[in-house]
């Protein structure tokens, strides 16, 4: 006897502190804030600097090598920062002039790491034939960060499963049913007729089910603005579809309440 | 045990997941035209044949669908599809309609129809379909004479019209107006009445005496108008069906658009007394007039709203002519419009939802609608002149009249009639045989 009150007690515990976990009514309320706009500070030095091709990056090298014992053999500095702007080339004769260091100086591996280097040397070496090459590694480089940047973790995509859609994604679909959806005119603006109709949908965004949530209004008598309303929405929906969903996140909206309100528009 | 407990821990696990659910509101749309097929009703070759012999009517299908497609168009909601693009026949098409092919044309909708010839009677049927929903909407035949074809071609449109819109058409209705003909300074006028769609015009008075301000009883085809016999108003009642005329009444001074009360048993109009206008209504019963206002001021254009428990008037009570609102027994008078420039024509929509007005402002003429407390204010259509709005039986669209300036010669002088529906887009003109002022829209024939 004793056992099964114990139990009994027991298990309506468990059932009280489910309901209060878990039932929206019972828990409290979030203070109505503003949504939060998350920023992510990244550091950008990597896609903004543009790296150097190969045989930039060589020559480069060799001239900060050839810099330095200038510097070694005629100190004091002061000398060397003067011979430094004397030493800028012309685009011609730097061609010249840096296959002359190469044939002094050779052969050096080639460094694969891209090193960071200031503007100046940059200007130094700047070599028109070399800047489709430029162009092309930084391409590459951007794509790669990109790809790797719209990657979302498993992890990631299940807390995505917990929240609805974002403001970006609304927005499309918003827009989407906006464009298919002829709000009927004659409709009085001063009556509640708001049409909400629940959808099951596809992964690519088309159609599985769709239902009007109110659906026993539509066959009421006197309620003629209602259901043309509700049929023009579905209208909208069938005319829209396939919707145009997020990518990623399936679980979040497979299921979607579409909420039709024409009174914006027709109050003008 | 164990099994209760995992079913109610699944339970609850599903009501917080449908809690979750995800809602967007759609507060916008377009206001394009729904685009619509109307398929031509199709006939048999036995009554197509009988048609021609007995009545010399060919082509009626075509013909009846063609009203439809028209009054559709005119609405301005309804973009009615090239017939060209169709790919089902329309006899097949009213069976069972291939939704893929009206779907590839664009059609939102879908009218398809039949006429047979039955015992010298016309039976017609229509069927509108849900291209989209794939589903039949709605499903009517009328049997009527063959004479009355384009009728039915209105009927038609009117419930097509319910149907896709939840409000009355305004088809199946008549438009009385005052014909013009001749210069400006010696217009003769007569009262004129036609379909909406500008057919069967017909003369009711012979032009020998000034006619002014024609208004249908909102119950029934009377008409109350105004004329100057021996230079004295009088007020007039017609009976459009019978062509019986009667005197209301000779009333003194200057005397202003006489117009039904909601019920058609009373007449409120204004008439100058002792120098000063009021506003009163006469019993169509007993004769009794009765005043509604006492007010040294300019009170005219009185208009019932429709249950009949207010009367919207303008008056210059405030010191120019504006736009008021009174109990109908006269009393709690509030002025309404606030706006620069000179209010005036208020007449109350069969909605009662919305008042229209003329108003004249930095000498341009406006014909708006305003909610019936003043506010809302919407002016729909300017020109050089224009003037007295009269609603459709649905309190969608409103005619009107707009005159042309003349050249220095007087020449180039003309009065036409206008339409223009409550978004202030779709404005189109009224053919008539001839000029035309004063418009009054009949309540619709068919109820």
């Amino acid at each position: 006897m004793s056992k099964s009150i114990l139990l009994s007690s027991a298990f309506h515990a468990l059932i009280i502190i489910l309901t209060i976990v878990t039932l929206p009514f019972v828990a409290k309320k979030p203070l109505d804030l503003p949504p939060l706009i998350s920023v992510e500070l990244i550091q950008i030095s990597d896609k903004t600097n543009i790296p150097f091709a190969p045989k930039a990056k060589k020559i480069i090298e060799k001239i900060k090598e050839k810099e330095k014992k200038l510097v070694s053999e005629q100190a004091p500095p002061k000398k060397v920062k003067k011979i430094k702007p004397e030493a800028i080339p012309m685009p011609d004769q730097k061609v010249e002039k840096i296959k002359q260091i190469d044939d002094k100086q050779n052969p050096e591996v080639e460094d694969t790491k891209i090193k960071q280097v200031s503007e100046f040397e940059k200007k130094e070496i700047f070599d028109p034939t070399n800047i489709a090459a430029l162009i092309d590694k930084s391409k590459e480089n951007l794509a790669e960060t990109d790809i790797k940047s719209n990657k979302i973790t498993q992890s990631q995509d299940k807390s995505l499963n917990n929240v609805g859609l974002t403001l970006s994604e609304e927005d499309a679909l918003k827009a989407q049913i906006f464009g298919c959806w002829s709000i009927p005119l004659g409709l009085p603006y001063n009556e509640n007729l708001m049409v909400r109709i629940k959808l099951k949908l596809k992964p690519d965004g088309t159609i599985i089910d769709s239902e009007i949530l109110d659906h026993a209004r539509m066959n009421k008598p006197g309620q003629n603005f209602y259901k043309v309303l509700a049929e023009s929405a579905l209208r909208a929906i069938q005319l829209c579809q396939p919707l145009r969903v997020p990518s990623t996140g399936y679980e979040r909206w497979k299921d979607l309440q579409l909420n039709f309100d024409a009174r914006e528009m027709l109050e003008g | 045990m164990k099994k209760i407990l995992l079913f109610i821990l699944f339970f609850l696990f599903n009501v917080s997941k449908a809690y979750c659910l995800i809602e967007v509101d759609i507060t916008r749309g377009n206001l394009n035209p729904l685009p619509i097929a109307v398929s031509p009703l199709f006939s048999d070759s036995d009554t197509k044949q009988e048609l021609k012999n007995e009545n010399n009517i060919s082509k009626l299908g075509e013909k009846i669908s063609e009203v439809v497609e028209n009054n559709l168009r005119r609405t301005g909601l309804f973009n009615p599809l090239e017939k060209n693009a169709f790919l089902q026949n329309p006899d097949v098409a009213h069976l069972k309609p291939r939704f893929e092919d009206w779907k590839l044309i664009k059609a939102q909708a879908l009218i398809t129809g039949q006429v047979k010839f039955v015992d010298e009677k016309l039976r017609v049927e229509f069927r509108l379909w849900d291209v989209l929903a794939a589903k039949e909407l709605m499903a009517i035949a009328f049997t009527t004479v063959p004479e009355n074809w384009r009728r039915v071609g209105h009927i038609i449109s009117d419930k097509i019209y319910e149907r896709l819109t939840g409000e009355k058409g305004y088809f199946d209705t008549r438009i009385i107006y005052v014909a013009e003909q001749g210069p400006k300074t010696q217009r003769i006028k007569k009262l004129a009445i036609m379909d909406q769609d500008s057919v069967n015009t017909k003369y009711l008075t012979l032009g020998n005496e000034l006619v002014l301000t024609p208004r249908f009883n909102p119950t029934n085809q009377m008409v109350t108008y105004l004329s100057y016999f021996k230079n004295l108003p009088r007020v007039y009642l017609l009976d459009i069906e019978t062509g019986i005329q009667e005197v209301v009444g000779d009333f003194p001074g200057m005397t202003f658009a006489p117009r039904f009360s909601p019920d058609g048993k009373k007449i409120i109009m204004s008439f100058a007394k002792d120098g000063n206008s009021d506003i009163y209504t006469m019993n169509l019963e007993n004769r009794i007039v009765n005043r509604i206002t006492n007010h040294p001021s300019i009170d005219t254009s009185p208009s019932y709203s429709p249950d009949g428990k207010f009367i919207t008037f303008n008056s210059d009570r405030s010191g120019f002519q504006q736009i008021y609102v009174m109990k109908s027994d006269g009393s709690n008078v509030k002025r309404i419009s606030f706006g620069k420039g000179l209010y005036g024509t208020p007449v109350w929509s069969p909605r009662g939802d919305l008042i229209a007005f003329t108003k004249l402002h930095k000498g341009k003429f406006y014909i708006g609608v305003m909610r019936t407390d003043g506010s809302g204010e919407r002016l729909l259509t300017e020109n050089y002149y224009q003037e007295a709005p009269s609603w459709s039986p649905n309190g969608r669209v409103l005619i009107f009249y707009r005159e042309t300036k003349s050249n220095s010669e007087g020449k180039g002088f003309s009065a036409k009639l206008w339409s223009i529906d409550l978004t202030g887009y779709n404005e189109r003109q009224v053919p008539t045989e001839t000029d035309g002022s004063d418009p009054s829209w009949s309540s619709l024939l068919s109820n």
